[in-house]
Protein backbone atom coordinates (compact mmCIF):
# COMPACT_ATOMS: atom_id res chain seq x y z
CA UNK A 1 0.00 0.00 0.00
CA UNK A 2 1.21 3.47 -0.67
CA UNK A 3 0.28 6.49 1.46
CA UNK A 4 1.06 10.10 0.84
CA UNK A 5 1.56 12.90 3.66
CA UNK A 6 0.80 16.09 2.18
CA UNK A 7 1.52 19.60 3.28
CA UNK A 8 2.34 22.95 1.75
CA UNK A 9 5.64 23.61 1.90
CA UNK A 10 6.67 19.59 2.33
CA UNK A 11 8.95 19.80 5.27
CA UNK A 12 7.07 20.23 8.11
CA UNK A 13 3.43 18.93 8.80
CA UNK A 14 3.96 16.11 6.13
CA UNK A 15 7.13 14.83 7.57
CA UNK A 16 5.15 14.75 10.98
CA UNK A 17 2.46 13.26 9.29
CA UNK A 18 4.53 10.77 7.92
CA UNK A 19 6.60 9.39 11.03
CA UNK A 20 3.66 9.16 13.35
CA UNK A 21 1.42 7.29 10.46
CA UNK A 22 4.53 4.84 9.77
CA UNK A 23 4.49 4.35 14.38
CA UNK A 24 0.52 3.84 13.43
CA UNK A 25 0.77 1.28 11.00
CA UNK A 26 3.90 -0.70 12.11
CA UNK A 27 1.38 -0.77 15.22
CA UNK A 28 -1.20 -2.25 13.36
CA UNK A 29 1.04 -3.79 11.20
CA UNK A 30 0.22 -3.24 7.92
CA UNK A 31 2.91 -2.91 5.22
CA UNK A 32 2.96 0.50 3.61
CA UNK A 33 5.32 3.17 2.36
CA UNK A 34 4.71 6.04 3.68
CA UNK A 35 5.90 9.67 1.21
CA UNK A 36 6.16 12.97 2.28
CA UNK A 37 5.70 15.95 -0.03
CA UNK A 38 4.05 19.24 -1.37
CA UNK A 39 1.10 19.82 -2.73
CA UNK A 40 2.78 20.29 -6.13
CA UNK A 41 4.95 17.11 -6.02
CA UNK A 42 1.73 15.04 -4.50
CA UNK A 43 -0.15 16.24 -7.76
CA UNK A 44 2.59 15.34 -10.30
CA UNK A 45 3.47 11.91 -8.02
CA UNK A 46 0.28 11.26 -5.71
CA UNK A 47 -1.27 8.84 -8.66
CA UNK A 48 -1.51 5.39 -7.39
CA UNK A 49 -1.04 6.71 -3.59
CA UNK A 50 -4.11 4.47 -1.67
CA UNK A 51 -4.30 6.93 0.83
CA UNK A 52 -3.61 10.89 1.18
CA UNK A 53 -2.88 12.06 4.82
CA UNK A 54 -3.30 15.88 5.03
CA UNK A 55 -4.47 18.76 7.12
CA UNK A 56 -8.31 19.82 7.27
CA UNK A 57 -7.25 23.15 5.29
CA UNK A 58 -5.83 21.56 2.21
CA UNK A 59 -8.46 19.00 1.56
CA UNK A 60 -9.78 21.53 -1.07
CA UNK A 61 -6.76 21.81 -2.95
CA UNK A 62 -6.74 18.16 -3.22
CA UNK A 63 -9.94 17.19 -4.47
CA UNK A 64 -9.86 15.30 -7.35
CA UNK A 65 -6.85 13.46 -7.10
CA UNK A 66 -7.15 9.46 -6.75
CA UNK A 67 -6.92 7.64 -3.63
CA UNK A 68 -8.64 8.44 -0.48
CA UNK A 69 -8.54 11.80 1.00
CA UNK A 70 -7.99 11.41 5.09
CA UNK A 71 -7.89 14.90 6.69
CA UNK A 72 -6.11 14.66 10.62
CA UNK A 73 -6.93 17.27 13.17
CA UNK A 74 -4.22 17.08 15.31
CA UNK A 75 -0.85 15.67 13.58
CA UNK A 76 0.88 13.84 17.10
CA UNK A 77 -2.40 12.17 18.61
CA UNK A 78 -1.89 8.95 17.66
CA UNK A 79 -5.14 7.75 18.29
CA UNK A 80 -6.92 10.00 15.86
CA UNK A 81 -4.28 8.73 13.20
CA UNK A 82 -4.89 5.35 14.16
CA UNK A 83 -8.89 5.90 13.93
CA UNK A 84 -9.17 7.62 10.76
CA UNK A 85 -6.54 5.55 8.82
CA UNK A 86 -8.49 1.80 10.00
CA UNK A 87 -11.82 3.86 8.72
CA UNK A 88 -10.15 4.92 5.30
CA UNK A 89 -9.01 1.12 5.32
CA UNK A 90 -12.25 -0.44 5.23
CA UNK B 1 17.52 12.46 20.48
CA UNK B 2 16.48 15.79 22.52
CA UNK B 3 20.20 17.02 22.04
CA UNK B 4 19.25 17.57 18.67
CA UNK B 5 16.24 19.87 19.62
CA UNK B 6 18.97 21.91 21.67
CA UNK B 7 21.25 22.34 18.97
CA UNK B 8 18.75 23.36 16.02
CA UNK B 9 17.74 25.99 18.96
CA UNK B 10 20.39 28.92 18.28
CA UNK B 11 21.71 31.43 19.99
CA UNK B 12 18.66 34.13 19.97
CA UNK B 13 16.11 31.81 19.18
CA UNK B 14 13.90 31.42 21.92
CA UNK B 15 11.42 34.57 23.23
CA UNK B 16 9.21 33.80 25.75
CA UNK B 17 5.85 35.29 27.01
CA UNK B 18 5.78 37.32 24.16
CA UNK B 19 2.57 40.04 23.67
CA UNK B 20 1.29 39.76 19.86
CA UNK B 21 -1.85 40.96 18.40
CA UNK B 22 -1.47 38.49 15.33
CA UNK B 23 -0.39 35.28 13.75
CA UNK B 24 1.79 37.74 11.55
CA UNK B 25 3.77 39.60 14.51
CA UNK B 26 3.90 36.05 16.02
CA UNK B 27 5.90 34.90 12.61
CA UNK B 28 8.27 38.10 12.74
CA UNK B 29 9.07 36.99 16.45
CA UNK B 30 9.63 33.23 15.29
CA UNK B 31 11.61 34.96 11.84
CA UNK B 32 13.48 36.95 14.29
CA UNK B 33 14.73 33.94 16.23
CA UNK B 34 16.03 32.05 13.22
CA UNK B 35 17.74 35.73 12.15
CA UNK B 36 19.64 36.29 14.90
CA UNK B 37 20.54 32.70 15.78
CA UNK B 38 21.61 32.71 12.12
CA UNK B 39 19.71 30.03 10.51
CA UNK B 40 18.00 32.26 7.80
CA UNK B 41 18.55 35.71 6.17
CA UNK B 42 15.54 38.05 6.87
CA UNK B 43 13.35 37.14 3.65
CA UNK B 44 12.82 34.14 4.97
CA UNK B 45 10.65 35.80 7.65
CA UNK B 46 8.83 37.24 5.04
CA UNK B 47 8.58 33.72 3.04
CA UNK B 48 6.88 31.84 5.38
CA UNK B 49 4.08 35.10 5.88
CA UNK B 50 3.81 34.45 2.37
CA UNK B 51 3.23 30.69 2.93
CA UNK B 52 0.48 31.34 5.33
CA UNK B 53 -1.53 34.15 3.60
CA UNK B 54 -1.39 31.94 0.78
CA UNK B 55 -2.04 28.58 2.31
CA UNK B 56 -3.50 29.37 5.44
CA UNK B 57 -4.08 28.45 8.83
CA UNK B 58 -3.39 24.56 8.24
CA UNK B 59 0.49 25.11 9.91
CA UNK B 60 -1.78 25.38 13.19
CA UNK B 61 -1.12 21.80 14.12
CA UNK B 62 -2.05 20.80 16.66
CA UNK B 63 -4.08 22.65 20.08
CA UNK B 64 -2.27 26.01 20.48
CA UNK B 65 0.84 25.03 18.36
CA UNK B 66 1.49 26.28 14.97
CA UNK B 67 4.65 25.69 12.87
CA UNK B 68 6.09 28.62 10.81
CA UNK B 69 7.53 27.80 8.21
CA UNK B 70 8.62 28.37 4.17
CA UNK B 71 9.64 26.45 1.95
CA UNK B 72 13.84 25.60 1.61
CA UNK B 73 15.29 28.53 -0.19
CA UNK B 74 18.09 30.77 -0.65
CA UNK B 75 17.01 32.30 2.52
CA UNK B 76 17.74 29.34 4.53
CA UNK B 77 21.54 29.13 5.77
CA UNK B 78 21.16 26.21 8.02
CA UNK B 79 18.73 24.03 9.26
CA UNK B 80 16.93 25.57 12.73
CA UNK B 81 14.30 25.91 14.77
CA UNK B 82 13.09 28.78 17.40
CA UNK B 83 10.54 29.04 19.80
CA UNK B 84 8.15 32.06 20.80
CA UNK B 85 5.49 31.51 23.65
CA UNK B 86 2.63 34.13 23.77
CA UNK B 87 1.46 35.32 26.61
CA UNK B 88 -2.11 35.85 25.28
CA UNK B 89 -3.37 32.80 22.31
CA UNK B 90 -4.07 34.26 19.29
CA UNK B 91 -6.48 33.36 16.81
CA UNK B 92 -5.06 31.81 13.57
CA UNK B 93 -8.24 31.00 11.94
CA UNK B 94 -7.48 27.45 12.54
CA UNK B 95 -10.42 24.93 12.16
CA UNK B 96 -9.65 22.94 15.18
CA UNK B 97 -6.80 24.01 17.02
CA UNK B 98 -7.05 27.28 17.70
CA UNK B 99 -6.09 29.55 19.63
CA UNK B 100 -2.35 29.22 19.30
CA UNK B 101 0.47 29.87 22.45
CA UNK B 102 3.64 27.79 21.06
CA UNK B 103 5.01 28.97 17.80
CA UNK B 104 7.47 27.08 16.66
CA UNK B 105 9.83 28.83 13.76
CA UNK B 106 11.14 26.12 11.28
CA UNK B 107 13.74 26.19 8.38
CA UNK B 108 15.11 23.43 6.38
CA UNK B 109 18.16 23.90 3.62
CA UNK B 110 16.88 20.46 2.26
CA UNK B 111 13.20 18.47 1.98
CA UNK B 112 14.96 15.53 3.81
CA UNK B 113 17.96 16.87 5.94
CA UNK B 114 16.14 17.35 8.84
CA UNK B 115 14.10 13.68 9.69
CA UNK B 116 16.12 13.55 12.63
CA UNK B 117 15.17 16.60 13.91
CA UNK B 118 11.59 16.55 13.21
CA UNK B 119 11.64 13.11 15.27
CA UNK B 120 12.79 15.07 18.01
CA UNK B 121 10.52 18.02 17.62
CA UNK B 122 7.49 15.23 17.59
CA UNK B 123 8.15 13.85 20.05
CA UNK B 124 8.59 17.03 22.51
CA UNK B 125 5.61 18.03 21.29
CA UNK B 126 3.51 14.55 21.86
CA UNK B 127 3.75 15.06 25.47
CA UNK B 128 1.17 17.12 26.90
CA UNK B 129 2.91 18.17 30.11
CA UNK B 130 6.49 19.14 28.16
CA UNK B 131 4.68 21.73 25.90
CA UNK B 132 2.51 22.86 29.32
CA UNK B 133 6.20 23.35 30.88
CA UNK B 134 7.30 25.47 27.63
CA UNK B 135 4.57 27.60 27.68
CA UNK B 136 4.59 28.58 31.15
CA UNK B 137 8.46 28.88 31.15
CA UNK B 138 10.04 32.54 31.80
CA UNK B 139 13.95 31.82 31.11
CA UNK B 140 15.51 30.11 28.51
CA UNK B 141 17.56 27.50 30.70
CA UNK B 142 14.61 26.14 31.43
CA UNK B 143 13.26 25.63 28.02
CA UNK B 144 16.39 24.22 27.38
CA UNK B 145 16.14 21.92 30.53
CA UNK B 146 13.00 20.36 29.01
CA UNK B 147 14.52 19.61 25.76
CA UNK B 148 17.41 17.03 27.34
Amino acid sequence: MKILSVCGMGIGTSVLLKMNAEKVLEAMGIDAEVVAADITKAKREGIGADIILTTPELVVLLEGMPGKIVPIDHVFDLTEIRQKLTAALL
Amino acid sequence: MSSVLSLALGEGSIKLQQSCTSWRESFELAGAGLVESKRTVSTYTQEMIEAFEELGPYMVIAPGIALAHGRPSASVLETGLSLVTLSTPIEFGSQSNDPVSLVIGLAATDHDGHIDLMAALSELLMSEEKVTLLLNATKEAEVRSYLS
